[in-house]
């Protein structure tokens, strides 16, 4: 085997690795994006090309699923046929949508990833996975165990490869199997380079092996990686990086391979003789069947989109705007409080709802009392200067005997295995027959507790911790207060009681909780924030400052904190004491508006689910929406973000009267108050990411739960408290599990801006990182003319104008039959 | 009353044909028919143990049909009820159920809905008849349920590579119990003279008088239960079967692995106590084995940094004590143990996924940068090697595979030079020679007849080690499983005059499911091409119902109890001398391999990631 003498760059290598790895970090801090990222600098369907052939992914539905979705008219003929027009030509339509239609296809292509590896067991004849794996993976997952171990790995304050070599040093038993390897590591410095001299032989080759290497098993590749990357991400930190990882597995591969073949009785990769596979990154083929499936990925995806745009466009009632608004109340953008809103104003008329991030624009650390470690709510890629304490605490974290390590050793094991035991029948039944809240519940009201008090504000500017902040001075306060009421446009009308409602959510047996909660608090629920603005905006010193900005708080007007659980459809509300008369009394009606628009929403939801009958009363199906989310046996406690397509930013007004099925993220925007679009910026710099990161995740678990997915998460076992495996010697599995994602349509976001296209053209190319996902069509985008309500269309980076296909949308009157009889998605409505 | 208890095995039964008939989408109906089978099962319990308790506890015992008898030989189905299976029974019926009402919600769309509920009623059957056993063969017919059925709940996910590899491996175990047990009774039979049920064990002066002149035979019976309850029970050297047995739903791992199917060789060492309690040796034996694998598997579980296998580990270490409180003669602490570690380790895997949220929120809360354990208080070189031992699982995994099938590959490979072709050449015309042979039996000198049977048996070794080892022929493969049948009905033959209809109903299933197998394995091939046996080719995503049919006919060839074949399995062992020890270790040896070889053929060919399907299948590490 030959190939052209290439330079092998360790440095340069392991970041290229490092770049296509899985970035998925602990459970704890489960946070979406693009699994595609590396992908990220081409544009969509090119992207999905080479990783389909360098990976192997499968990244869009199989042509038999598309072909089944137009002969159910869930693709529409009309928008596939204009596509199919737009990209290929009037003279070759007629051609292509024959291959659409009907051509079969065989794909059978082997991906380019492993071809090179797979010489070991073709040439040699030995199955190195099998006899590597299992071993590194227990090595490496017990080195950085985050406390499901009872004895620790012994050496674990020095990086992994020193450890292990202190560890084979001192220990009487080597984790290899012969002398060579445990030589190598202790004798030599263990380059990378020197080690694959010896395993492949051709430096050429080095960089293709290093992929098909780490990409075997490339769950505990990307975990190592993105732990290196942010070290802080586990409480226990670890010195680990994807150097020492491939250093330890290139050692146990010469070591199987001195076991299998002798120690000197076998030649280097390259030298037994045989033709190299194409290189990984050579320039990647064109085929037709992938052209066949992106015109039907589009078909899909616009046979949607052109329901949602219609509905833009259809003239809205104009509804007599009440006098005097009952109350306000900010929610998050997230697609999950979409629908509890429609129902909020629904049930009282004259209230206002808001969409902003979850974390609502204040950033900083949370340590709740007794904890030992300060906790990011904000967007992760932020890193905030401030840390907010939690004191006065009453009530005590509760515990469960059935986690106690004592159970498994022997003396205590015996002891409580002839106790415990039996009330672990009962407990079991119990759970089985009436389930209930648990310690071992994940729930959001946990994150803070609900008397508690919180050091908001900064007294004077030395108070600090750790080198944070203690709490926001006024200007600071003031600021913040400004920037959020600025972005959604609530700058006057202010309603006596305006709440700020963050959202978090109860789980139970759910390791990937942290997804469930809010993202833009870094997978915590939003209550602390949610407190921390409104403490804020209550102020009075900030209120004078800002007044003088020109946004004038009327005193009457109280902020009001509180938390949307969303598994359990279930508010809580904090500092109620704190109300004046009149509005406590304002919030007590408030309050029964909320509690009927929870139930109905419970109903909305309860559509999906299998267990519970729909046609029930929704204070009914409420109350088993609530034994759901706390059913030891419920895989699926919600849905999560699954069905997410749409992200509105723009004017309630825009798409109140349309039934979205929550599958929209809302933001609030009023074009009126940022003529030139700074706010937008900020807006658009985090939904893309936030919201394209959702949509893509959920996009490439759903298309390929196995490769890109976590699969199904029935048999997955918790490993060292930071991934999850299949069994005990399997990969970490990264991605979504297939409960989470079964129903969702993997169609990319379309985000909806309502300004001035050449605003937001402007706009968007302000900053590269945003505006890649525009350009290179990660994430669809769509600008409303706020005067004529013209759609533009953002295309190869202009905004072209579009017509949709349909001019009416079906109206309809009540939804509830709607919502008893159907399952699936439901197409866009207009309600009257 | 005593024949109420059929009722406990006649329900499981009927469920479990009822379920075969449910239409896999009804998802509904299924769980309902498990729910419902189990429930009835469970009310059954609570009342028939009420009653039997009023009444007195009588032990009960039953003999039921006489399957085949011949002078000298009966093979009987018998029941037995007692205080013994009366915990079994009702911790079994209590957790079925709790878990089947659980699993009912957790498994809601899933691929394999029916086939899940459908196992577990299997399993269900299998645990019910091998505890109300009234005799070893009993007992064995439902130890072999219970094995099939592990087998295809570890692999339940039957698409990816891991959890197959995993079945085989447990499978392979498992049938080294079943051999255990199989020498056992071929012992005890030449022992009593008769197919002795546990009620006549508890005769002290029955089992004293016999074991007085044969108490060699009685160590061997002795010394094979207890091979047989360790490699169910997951004792050394067996234990590293128990975590890699934790593939399948969480549910069905927590009930098999963590409560009943683990528990079972326990229940054998307390059905047969009375049978070794005066063989001192054998009761040190007992406790030493448990002793030592507390002790391991304590060690291995403080070490294991994923969830399910720590509760796997510390539940060995439980039986392990369970072992020692069987050998000390504490049968009532040893059931109470039985009882409180079976609830215990099911809901601790039952909520094991809730480990992260609850011991995250703990660490974030009481962290000590610096906690240590006490094995930190060793010297260093001790700590680190212990460390490092009990991370590698004291090599007991490695170990299986070295010393189980390493010297089987070898022997196999040393045989690569029969082809199809010389197989067919030479042994079909040495069968048809030994059959010659047989019929003039009489003619042959004495000296050179007494090794026939040793020499035919090993030529049926030869069959199955072939097999075992073979990687293109796959029919070929499958054929020369079914001639080592046929050379150890002809090595019996010669041993003693086996009368013809005992041959035939040995053979007739094997005959029977060989030839449906083999045309199985013809039409696959002639639909797919390639099926040989290099990899796992994953074809039942194609051909669910071939694979159904094939599974049958391993299970018919491997002497599964669906066809005679199973009790002329006994038949033929009661025909071995009690002091023909090579023939009996080369006919026990061939039945392993056998069905392992069997079982390989079934993974390699329908199980495992399809090969056809290029997307959408799992990484092999995964």
């Amino acid at each position: 085997m030959k190939t052209l003498n290439a330079d092998f760059n360790e440095h340069e290598v392991l970041h290229e690795l490092k770049h296509f790895l899985p970035a998925q970090a602990p459970l704890k801090d489960f946070i979406h994006h693009n699994t595609l990222h590396a992908f990220q600098h081409l544009k969509f369907f090119d992207a999905l090309n080479s990783a389909s052939e360098i990976f192997g992914y499968k990244v869009m539905l199989s042509l038999e699923e598309y072909r089944s979705f137009y002969a159910s008219k869930r693709i529409s003929e009309e928008v596939l046929e204009r596509i199919v027009y737009e990209r290929k030509g009037s003279k070759h339509a007629a051609e292509w949508l024959e291959k659409l239609l009907s051509k079969p296809y065989t794909h059978t292509t082997l991906p380019r990833i492993g071809a090179l590896r797979a010489h070991w067991k073709k040439q040699y004849h030995v199955d190195l996975d099998s006899l590597v794996h299992p071993l590194l993976f227990r090595v490496l997952c017990s080195y950085l165990d985050q406390g499901i171990s009872i004895w620790n790995f012994p050496v674990k304050e020095q990086s992994f490869l020193s450890s292990l070599r202190e560890l084979e040093k001192n220990s009487l038993m080597s984790i290899f199997r012969g002398k060579r390897a445990k030589q190598l590591l202790l004798e030599t410095p263990c380059e990378i380079k020197d080690l694959l001299k010896t395993l492949i032989g051709d430096e050429a080759l080095y960089q293709d092996y290093l992929f098909d290497q780490q990409f075997a098993h490339q769950g505990w590749a990307g975990m190592v990686s993105s732990i290196e990357d942010q070290p802080q991400t586990l409480l226990d930190p670890r010195q680990i990086s994807i150097h020492d990882l491939i250093v330890v597995e290139l050692l146990l591969e010469i070591d199987a391979l001195d076991f299998h073949h002798g120690s000197t009785n076998w030649l280097p990769l390259s030298e037994k003789g045989h033709h190299p596979p194409t290189p990984l990154f050579a320039k990647v083929h064109h085929r037709e069947l992938h052209e066949v499936l992106t015109l039907w990925q589009e078909a899909f995806e616009w046979s949607y989109y052109d329901q949602v745009l219609a509905g833009l466009k259809i003239p809205k009632k104009q509804k007599m705007e009440a006098p005097k608004k009952s109350f306000q109340a900010m929610f998050c953008i997230d697609d999950r409080e979409c629908s509890l809103r429609r129902y909020l104003e629904e049930f009282d008329p004259a209230c206002e709802t808001f969409g902003t991030p979850g974390f609502f624009g204040v950033e900083f650390f949370y340590q709740p009392q007794d904890g030992k470690f300060y906790t990011k709510v904000c967007p992760a890629p932020v890193t905030p200067k401030y840390l907010i304490k939690e004191v006065g605490i009453k009530n005590r974290r509760q515990k469960d005997i059935h986690f106690t390590k004592h159970s498994h050793s022997f003396y205590g094991g015996w002891l409580i295995s002839q106790t415990i035991g039996f009330w672990s029948a009962a407990k079991l039944f119990a759970n089985v027959f009436r389930p209930s809240m648990s310690p071992a519940t994940a729930s959001s009201f946990k994150h803070m507790d609900k008397f508690s008090k919180l050091t908001i504000e900064n007294k004077h500017s030395d108070h600090q911790e750790n080198g944070l902040q203690i709490g926001f001075t006024i200007e600071e306060m003031a600021t913040r207060v400004e920037n959020v009421l600025k972005s959604i446009g609530l700058v006057k009308n202010f309603a006596p009681i305006v709440y700020v409602v963050g959202h978090g959510s109860s789980s139970v047996n759910n390791p990937h909780y942290a997804a469930y909660d809010c993202g833009a608090c870094a997978g915590r629920a939003g209550s602390v924030n949610s407190r921390v603005l409104s403490f804020m905006a209550n102020h009075p010193k900030v209120r004078t400052i800002l007044a003088a900005k020109g946004i004038v708080i009327p005193s009457e007007t109280q902020f009001v904190g509180g938390l949307h659980d969303t598994t359990r459809d279930e508010i809580m509300f904090f500092d109620e004491d704190s109300l004046s008369h009149q509005n406590k009394e304002y919030h007590i009606k408030n309050e029964a508006t909320f509690e009927k628009a929870l139930d109905f929403n419970a109903k909305e939801r309860s559509r999906r689910f299998e267990s519970i009958d729909t046609s029930l009363s929704p204070d009914k199906i409420h109350e088993k929406i609530r034994l759901r989310s706390v059913s030891l046996f419920e895989p699926r406690p919600e849905l999560n973000h699954a069905t997410n397509a749409l992200c509105i930013i723009g004017r309630r007004s825009l798409s109140k009267g349309l039934f979205l099925d929550r599958r929209a993220f809302m933001n609030s925007f009023d074009f009126q108050v940022d003529p030139e679009g700074k706010y937008l910026l900020n807006i658009l710099n985090a939904a893309a990411p936030v919201c394209g990161g959702i949509n893509l995740e959920y996009y490439f678990s759903r298309v390929d739960n196995q490769k890109l997915g976590a699969g199904t998460k029935l048999p997955h076992n918790v490993m060292g408290l930071f991934g999850v495996a299949n069994g005990i010697d399997g990969d970490l599995r990264p991605g979504l599990p297939s409960q989470m994602i079964e129903i969702h349509d993997p169609v990319r976001l379309l985000m909806i801006v309502e300004h001035y296209p050449e605003v937001v053209l402007n706009t968007i190319q302000k900053n590269p990182a945003t505006y890649e996902w525009f350009i290179n069509e990660w994430v669809n985008l769509v600008a409303v003319h706020p005067d004529t309500q013209e759609l533009m269309v953002f295309r190869d980076g202009t905004f072209v104008p579009y017509a949709p296909l349909r001019a009416q949308l079906e109206a309809i009157e009540n939804l509830s039959p709607l919502l008893e009889i159907h399952h699936e998605n439901l197409p866009v409505y207009s309600l009257s | 009353m005593t024949a109420f208890l059929h009722i406990f095995i006649v329900l499981p039964i009927v469920g479990f044909i009822l379920s075969l008939f449910v239409p896999a989408r009804k998802e509904d109906i299924m769980s309902k028919t498990a729910f419902g089978t189990v429930g009835l099962h469970l009310l059954c319990t609570v009342g028939f143990i009420g009653f039997w308790i009023l009444q007195g506890h009588p032990t009960l015992n039953i003999k039921d049909i006489v399957l085949f008898k011949s002078t000298g030989y009966e093979f009987f189905i018998d029941f037995c009820f007692d205080a013994i299976a009366a915990t079994y029974l009702f911790v079994g019926s209590f957790l079925t159920f709790l878990v089947t009402i659980y699993s009912r919600a957790y498994l809601h769309r899933e691929n394999g809905y029916k086939r899940f509920f459908n196992t577990i009623l299997f399993f269900y059957l299998g645990y019910n008849i091998a505890i109300l056993s009234g005799n070893l063969e009993t007992l064995f017919i439902g130890w072999e349920i219970l094995g099939i059925s592990s087998f295809l709940l570890i692999a339940f996910y039957r698409d990816r590579y891991l959890p197959v590899k995993n079945a085989v491996k447990v499978f392979s175990v498992y049938r080294i119990g079943d051999v255990g047990l199989i020498l056992a009774m071929w012992m005890s039979h030449h022992l009593f003279h008769e197919n002795i049920t546990f009620l006549k064990l508890s005769n002290y002066e029955l089992v004293h008088e016999h074991l007085q002149s044969h108490s060699w035979i009685g160590i061997f019976i002795s010394v094979m239960i207890l091979m047989s309850a360790a490699a169910k029970s997951a004792q050394l050297p067996f234990s590293s079967w128990l975590p890699r047995a934790m593939e399948g739903p969480t549910p069905s791992s927590a009930i098999f692995y963590g409560s009943l199917s683990v528990h079972l060789g326990v229940f054998l060492l307390l059905r047969t106590y009375p049978f070794w309690e005066h063989q001192l040796s054998v009761r040190i034996l007992i406790a030493l084995l448990g002793l030592s694998t507390t002790f391991i598997a304590t060690g291995i579980a403080r070490v294991q940094s994923s969830v399910k296998s720590q509760i796997a580990y510390a539940s060995i270490a439980q039986i392990g004590l369970i072992f020692i409180e069987v050998a000390s003669g504490f049968e009532g602490l040893a059931m109470l143990h039985f009882a409180g570690n079976a609830f215990l380790r099911t809901y601790q895997l039952l909520v094991s996924p809730s480990v992260v949220s609850y011991l995250i929120r703990e660490q974030f809360y009481n962290f000590s940068p610096r906690e240590s354990s006490i094995e930190r208080f060793f010297p260093k070189k001790l700590q680190y090697t212990l460390y490092m031992l009990s991370i590698k699982e004291w090599n007991l995994d490695s170990l299986m595979y070295q010393s189980l099938w390493n010297p089987l590959k070898w022997a196999g490979n040393k045989l690569n030079f029969l082809t199809v072709n010389r197989t067919l050449f030479f042994f079909i015309p040495a069968y048809i020679l030994g059959l010659i042979c047989l019929y003039f039996e009489n003619s042959i000198p004495q000296n050179v007849h007494a090794y026939l049977p040793i020499f035919f048996s090993l030529l049926g070794l030869l069959m199955v080690l072939k097999s075992f080892t073979e990687r293109h022929n796959t029919p070929m493969s499958w054929l020369l499983v079914i001639m080592n049948h046929f050379w150890i009905a002809l090595s019996i033959s010669f041993n003693e005059h086996f009368k013809f209809n005992q041959t035939l109903l040995y053979l007739s299933g094997i005959v029977v499911a060989g030839i449906v197998g083999y045309f199985g394995l013809l039409r696959l091939k002639s639909l797919e091409g390639n099926i040989n046996l290099d990899q796992f080719h994953g074809h039942s995503f194609k051909h669910p119902k071939l694979a159904l049919i094939f599974l049958l006919a391993c299970l018919g060839v491997s002497g599964f109890p669906i066809t005679p074949t199973f009790i002329g399995e006994d038949l033929i062992f009661s025909h071995i001398h009690e002091n023909q020890v090579a023939l009996a270790f080369f006919t026990s040896l061939s039945f392993i391999i056998d069905g392992i070889a069997i079982i390989r053929i079934y993974a390699r060919v329908f199980l495992g990631p399809h090969v056809k399907s290029i997307y959408e299948t799992a990484y092999r590490s995964s």
